[in-house]
Parts: structure tokens; sequence; C-alpha cells
């Protein structure tokens, strides 16, 4: 069965001139949301970032384009809607950097190739090293960053403070030693890489099916044979849960249990504000991490709370906890206003590292556990995934991602390496 | 802000006044057990969306380990319980259950 070919208009400088001489009235839907088909080659479950970036590389690097991309809500309307936008690859350990450094990578070149402006905003990020313990963790994950390719220096207090002039290095609790700074991390929108996702996709011919929840799985003989849904039965030949906070479930329909407990994780936004501050600041010792929107506004990143939870809101405290440790390090927001505030479901493994992997069940397979940073990944997990459900077998990216390394001990132990802010 | 009653003290204590502890009733498993069981054991963690039992210290108050029966889904608190028992009082599964008739019970 092979999938229509839905072809695109191109987005570009023409295409506006023309639509502004037509009062805008000829822009074609960005993707189109048929009703699902009978079966299709390979389902994948959840069309956030990772869910589409999987769909896309399964067309684009594997041919694979009878595709549906099954969403319970609304595209993008997950962590990838709720997320601080933060890219970045200087993580300790092998299999992380690979996948991480893969991702940015591709964030580099992604507007050109989706045809979708995600304003990639390769704008730099700091780590700042606060105590003498996180100085030599930072030391220790730039030469690491050296041998895996991934650029990460070790600057001064006086270049942290060239960088960001709004900073205050001399803190009473914890001066600014210095900081791990990636010249190439950044931000990107992170509505906009969704949906640029999905418009190539729905390009391809792929079915993105919104308001469409998984009620069940089928098998049969070991092998996944379809998807129950509140719009029907599904068949497929493989399917790919891609999904944040709710994998529980999913994996519980499937018949297997993940090593994944959900927790609520929140971030929030101030009143918008002239320019002020043209980086990205991690500030993981006292909690707290924040660039600048092109809107202005200050983005925030929040702690997680301690418990089970799947209700999309944090907790209070948690909130004066991390504006309390912004206001340390950066004074003069001290009298801004916070105008929204939110939370999302993080999966979190007992490593901190995600899963991309095969499961119990046959042509049945997994990417979650994201834990606090999932977005910076997108590309690179939807390529890893994509790998993954075209040969059945992992490649090297997604090698060392398996659920069975808690049994066997090959942890990723990024919560060690990366501190809290992930 | 959730607020848990502490059943030692009897203190209404509020989040920042407790430290969670995990899922509640584990069977622990050490040196001599199977790779399947320590694993299950030790990440693979109970993840219900819906009544979950956990541990729970009085951090900031008397600083006794308890237990509690909560809704991960909407954040409701059946009821606390002391520590010293393996499985959830009966009155509480009953209160559970005649609350969320589908709750397939404790196990």
């Amino acid at each position: 069965m092979t999938a229509e070919n839905r072809s695109m208009k191109r987005y570009s400088v023409f295409a506006l001139a023309r639509e502004a001489l037509n009062w805008h009235m000829g822009w074609e839907k960005a993707w189109v949301s048929p009703a699902p088909k009978k079966a299709y080659d390979a389902i994948i479950v959840g069309a956030g970032g990772h869910g589409l970036a999987t769909a896309y590389y399964l067309g684009k690097n594997h041919g694979i384009t009878n595709v549906a991309v099954i969403e319970k809500g609304w595209l993008g309307g997950g962590n990838t809607g709720r997320n601080t936008t933060i890219i970045r690859s200087n993580y300790l350990q092998d299999p992380s950097a690979a996948i991480y450094e893969k991702a940015r990578s591709l964030y580099e070149t992604l507007s050109q190739e989706l045809n979708y402006n995600v304003m990639f905003s390769p704008r730099g990020l700091l780590m700042l090293g606060q105590t003498h313990h996180e100085v030599r963790g930072y030391l220790r994950t730039v030469h690491a960053n050296t041998l895996q390719g991934v650029q990460t220096e070790w600057i001064s207090p006086q270049k942290v403070k060239e960088l960001v002039p709004i900073i205050n290095i001399d803190g009473p609790r914890y001066p600014i030693l210095g900081a791990l700074y990636q010249a190439r991390g950044g931000t990107a929108r992170h509505d906009a890489v969704a949906w640029g996702y999905a418009r190539a996709c729905s390009a391809m011919g792929m079915d993105i099916i919104q308001n469409c929840e998984v009620k069940g799985v089928t098998s049969e003989n070991g092998h996944v044979t379809g998807i129950e849904t509140t719009k029907g039965y599904i068949g497929a030949k493989k399917v790919g849960f891609v999904v944040a906070g709710h994998s529980g479930q999913l994996a519980e329909m499937a018949g297997f249990r993940l090593p994944i407990e959900a927790v609520a994780l929140q971030a929030m936004v101030s009143e918008p504000i002239k320019p002020c501050m043209d980086v990205v600041v991690m500030a993981n010792t006292v909690h707290g991490y924040m660039s600048q929107s092109d809107k202005g506004e200050m983005v925030i990143g929040g702690g997680t709370d301690g418990f089970n939870n799947y209700t999309q809101r944090g907790s209070w405290h948690h909130i004066e906890e991390t504006l309390r440790a912004l206001i340390e390090t950066f004074p003069m927001i001290s009298r801004l206003k916070m105008l929204r505030q939110w939370g999302g479901i993080v999966d979190m493994t007992g490593d901190r590292s995600p899963l991309i992997s095969k499961t119990p069940l046959g042509n049945c397979f997994i990417n979650c556990g994201w834990g606090t940073g999932g977005f910076k990944a997108i590309p690179g997990s939807g390529w890893a995934m994509a790998e993954l459900m075209a040969k059945g077998e992992p490649g090297p990216l997604a090698a060392e991602f398996d659920m069975w390394r808690f049994k066997e001990g090959r942890f990723i132990d990024e919560s060690v390496a990366a501190g809290v802010a992930h | 802000m959730l607020t848990l009653e502490c059943p030692y003290c009897g203190v209404m204590a509020e989040e920042t006044e407790l430290s969670p502890g995990g899922e509640a009733h584990l069977k622990r498993f050490g040196p001599g057990s199977s790779d399947e069981e320590f694993e299950a054991y030790m990440f693979a963690r109970k993840n219900p969306k819906g009544v979950h039992f956990e541990r729970w210290r009085h951090a900031y108050g008397c600083g006794k380990w308890f237990l509690a029966a909560r809704c991960t889904a909407t954040l409701e608190v059946f009821g606390t319980y002391p520590a010293q028992v393996s499985a959830p009082p009966q009155d509480l599964q009953d209160k559970i259950k005649a609350k969320r008739p589908d709750w397939k019970g404790f196990k």
C-alpha cells in the first residue's frame, strides 16, 4: 500500500509576496487531518516533537511513508509545548553526547530542511560553576566533550560577565567560579519544531490523527497487530510509543512494565522586557535556568516534584525556590512580574537517561523517559527511533538506550553528570 | 499545596514540611535475589495514574515515616496511616473502593 503524495507549496519570500497581494487567502493547511485508514505499515503513538520526528525520519531515511501519527490531544500539546526550548549537547557520557549532539547538529539546518522556520538560535549556553565540586565536574565534562567531538569550553568569571552583563558573579552564597560554555547551544521555537515536522510528514502522505486516544493494544503470537482507539481499531505492522508522561499506561496496555515514574516539572515566563540577555544561563547549584524569548519574556525552568503526579501542574513552593535562586544570580529580575506558570508530566528513569528500545512485545517499540530534557533531543531521538523501527534493531545512536540496561547494570548515568537541570 | 495529616502527631502538614519517599509496601530484594526481582524492586516501581500508596516523612515535624494513599491524577488524598503495616488498612481500602469503583484494589 503506498501513501498518496500531498505536495505542499514552498514557503518563500515570493510566496509571501504573492499571498500579500491575495489578502493571504491562498495559504493551504500545513497538514491534513484525515480519518484513520484501516491499517498502516507503522503507527506512531504521540504527535509531539519526538513522535513527529520519528515519522519524518521513517519517511526520509527509510522510505516508509504509510504511517499514521496518533495523538490523544492536539499536536505538540504535551511537553513539546511546555518546555523551556533549550538546546545543548554538553553531556558527560558518550551515548548521551552522541545522540544530543546529533540532535543539535540537525537543528542547525532544520529550518532549511523542513522549509519551516523553527527559529533555531545558537546563541550560546552557559552552565555556571558555583562550587569547587561543580567546577571539577564541568572541567571533566569539557575534556569528555573534546574527546566526543562536542564543542564546549571552560570560561572564566570575567568572560561570563562579558557574555551576561546582568549576572552577579560575586554572589554572597555561591560566587561564580566560571562556566561550561557551549557556543552553539541555544534555543528554538518549540511549537514550530512540531509544526514543521508535521507539515513535512503530511507532505509525504502520512496521516496525523489528533483527538484520538489509544485504548488498547492488540497482539498475536507475541507480535503487535494494531491499536484500539477512540476512533476505532487501526491495524499496524509496527507500533512505536513515543510519548511522555503516559508511557507507563501504554506499556501496561501492551503488557509490560517500564522502569519509569511520572512526575510534574514546571516552568514559567515573566512579563516581556527589552533585550537584556542573549545567551542561555543554567545555574544548577542554586537550581534555576533562564533565557530570554524573542518576545522579551524571561523563560524560567523550575524543579520537579518529588512524588508521582499526572496533573500537569507543579507544587507552588518550587516557584519560590526557583525565583529565589535566580534573583540571587540576576538581581535585576527581582522586580519582574511572572506572567504564566505551567507544568508538564515528565518520565523519569533510574539513570535519568531515555529509553529508545525494543519491548517484550514484538514489533512494538518505545521512545520515552526523556525526563526533564527531551526538547533538545527531538531530531536525534526521531532519527534513532526511526532507524530502530525500520530495521527492527537499534543503530549506533539508540544501541545503549535499551530498557534492559537496568537489569544488566549498564546505566547511562547522567543524573550525576548533568546535575539536576537536564 | 498538598497537605497530609501526620498519623503520629496529628498535624496537618503542608508539602514543604514533608519529604516524599516513593512507593510504599515495597518488598525489598538484595543479595541472592534474581536480576529480574532486583530490577523490578529497584527500578520498575509502580507508576499508576490513579490510586497510589506512598511513603512520606514528616521531616520538619515529628520526623516519623508514615504512609499515604493518594490519587496521582487528581491529587486527592484518601488518607494516611502508620508505616508499621505490610498492606493498607482495610477501612482505607474500602473508602478508596467507594470513591473509585474502577480501582482494581491493592496488589
